[in-house]
């Protein structure tokens, strides 16, 4: 599904974000990626859905050698991607159901199967009751999940999630944190990168964690920890 | 309807302000071309209504026989640079005298001998009404031996040929220049829209969507906001038009080709301008 070997990356101004990082997550994985703050947790995704180039080794996602991947084939491989992040990246000037409608309409859907497929993402959500408002008049809990819903309606087989939580009240935290749950429940991959330890404890998942660019521990292969221990 | 189509149009909603300042600046670059061109097509037309005065006459000797004439006549005519070649005799060159010359009807009536030659007059075809293919002709009826004299307007015809190359220059400078501040005006103001949007470009980009696609709005865009102008400057070349007109000089308008021209060089400015602009956009992100 996603694997990584030995791979580096090297932003043109700035030294190495990934040193020699390794991993596989198979198909249906929950994964948590944490570390501090600069530890490369987002160069991680960005390499993933090819936001960045593979300074050496080999990433490959869902069958597509991402490290080779040409500029007119990236598309594709976003198209089988879900990504949200910290900061929703809704539209403004549209409503809820036409933030998720957007996302099929410029992958060229069928316009007869976008209405039904919107509502049903947006009630996976919990949020048909607000398909017509405007991100400005949702909270940060609900502009996420909009931005979740637009992450799910082309049925990605991975969702990448880049700090999904890192905006949101507690409340809402547990509230989103719940929903990625039941989607990965519904056999959706999700990688999730976060610096929130509490969050990581709540869950039995699967923990890679970086520490300045290098993978330090993966709880599949290294011995549990206290920290990440399941509760 | 088409996405593509409904995207372009929706900008115009979106932004209807910033829309409309590129309608107008394109409009406006391409009317200060337009009147250029106005100003070029009506010198044309001056500089082709002189020309047509362009003409060399050769004078006979006396006495020259009229079969000689007729034969030299179209040898002349079959010259490729001549129009038409035509022998005026030494009564019509008369008749001719007294018709024009009204004031000296009496003297030329009262006249015992004609004092006046025959002569061939020639015109040559329009594009060797210069200075170069004039004196080449005159040079070859110089030739032939029952031709006394060869006269044109010297003087004229260099001076035409020196207006005709400034006139040239002038306008190619000048329109290349003025195409080329509207295509950078065109250009920034597509980049304007493009930055406007880049957060749905991004967006669209994040999700999926191709290069082309999100292109194709902003090239449809581009397209449009230039017709519009090309349309906007073309009115507004007539309206200048009719005023010269009314109050200045006759002058001519554009040919239906060259309006369609230049509102097809609008169109095609805005797409040039848009597609660049998206283009680099595009290679940043
Ligand atoms: N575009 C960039 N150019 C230069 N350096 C970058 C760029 N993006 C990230 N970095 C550097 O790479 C390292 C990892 O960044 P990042 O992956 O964003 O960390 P995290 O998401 O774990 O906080 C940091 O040192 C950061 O400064
Ligand atoms: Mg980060």
């Amino acid at each position: 599904m996603i694997k990584f070997t030995n791979v580096f990356k090297a932003f043109p101004k700035g030294g190495l974000a990934l040193k020699d990082v390794s991993f596989h997550i198979a198909k249906g994985e929950f994964v948590f990626l944490t570390g501090h703050s600069g530890a490369g947790k987002s160069t991680v995704l960005k390499l993933v859905f090819a936001e960045e180039p593979v300074t050496s080794g080999e990433v490959r996602v869902s069958g597509f050698n991402v490290a080779e991947l040409r500029r007119k084939d990236v598309p594709m491989l976003r198209r089988r991607l879900g990504i949200v992040f910290q900061d929703f990246r809704l539209l403004e000037d549209r409503s809820a159901e036409e933030n998720v409608a957007f996302a099929l309409e410029v992958t060229g859907a069928r316009r007869s199967t976008i209405p039904a497929r919107v509502m049903r993402v947006l009630t996976q959500v919990g949020l048909a009751a607000k398909a017509q408002a405007y991100p400005r008049e949702l909270s940060g809990g609900e502009q996420q999940r909009v931005a979740i819903a637009r992450a799910l309606v082309n049925e990605p087989t991975v969702l990448l999630a880049d700090e999904p939580t890192g905006n949101l009240d507690e409340r809402a935290t547990r509230g989103v944190f719940q929903l990625l749950r039941d989607i990965n429940a519904s056999g959706t991959a999700v990688l999730m990168a976060t610096h929130d330890l509490d969050l990581v404890r709540q869950a039995p998942y699967r923990v890679i964690e970086l520490q300045e660019g290098a993978l330090v521990y993966d709880s599949v292969v290294d011995e549990p920890r206290d920290q990440a221990a399941s509760p | 309807m088409n996405l593509t189509i409904r995207e372009a149009l929706l900008t115009f909603r979106r932004a209807p302000l910033l829309s409309a300042l590129s309608v107008t600046t394109i409009a406006f670059s391409l009317f200060v071309v337009g009147l250029f061109g106005l100003v070029a097509v009506n010198l044309q037309d001056a500089l082709r209504g002189v020309a047509e005065r362009v003409e060399i006459v050769a004078y006979l000797l006396p006495g020259t026989p009229i079969e000689t004439i007729t034969l030299a006549e179209k040898d002349i005519e079959a010259f490729p640079e001549v129009q038409s070649a035509v022998y005026v005799s030494e009564d019509s060159a008369l008749t001719r005298a007294r018709g024009e010359l009204v004031e000296f009807r009496d003297v030329l009536q009262e006249l015992e001998r004609n004092p006046l030659p025959a002569s061939i007059e020639l015109k040559l075809r329009p594009r060797f009404r210069d200075a170069q293919h004039v004196n080449e002709v005159a040079d070859r009826l110089r030739g032939f031996g029952f031709v006394d004299d060869v006269r044109f307007g010297r003087d004229w015809v260099e001076k035409l040929d020196r207006l005709r190359q400034v006139a040239a220059a002038v306008g190619l400078v000048v329109g290349a220049a003025f195409a080329v501040v509207a295509i950078i005006i065109i250009g920034t103001t597509i980049r304007m829209a493009v930055l406007q949007r880049s957060r749905e470009i991004a967006i669209m980009r994040l999700v999926g969507a191709t290069d082309g696609f999100i292109r194709r709005p902003f090239l449809l865009q581009g397209a449009i906001k230039g017709l519009l102008g090309g349309l906007v400057a073309m009115g507004l070349a007539y309206g200048a038009y009719t005023l010269i007109n009314r109050w200045l000089i006759q002058a001519a308008f554009f040919s239906k080709e060259q309006a369609v021209a230049i509102v097809g060089f609008g169109t095609l400015i805005g797409l040039f301008g848009s597609a660049a602009s998206v283009g680099r956009h595009l290679r940043r992100v």
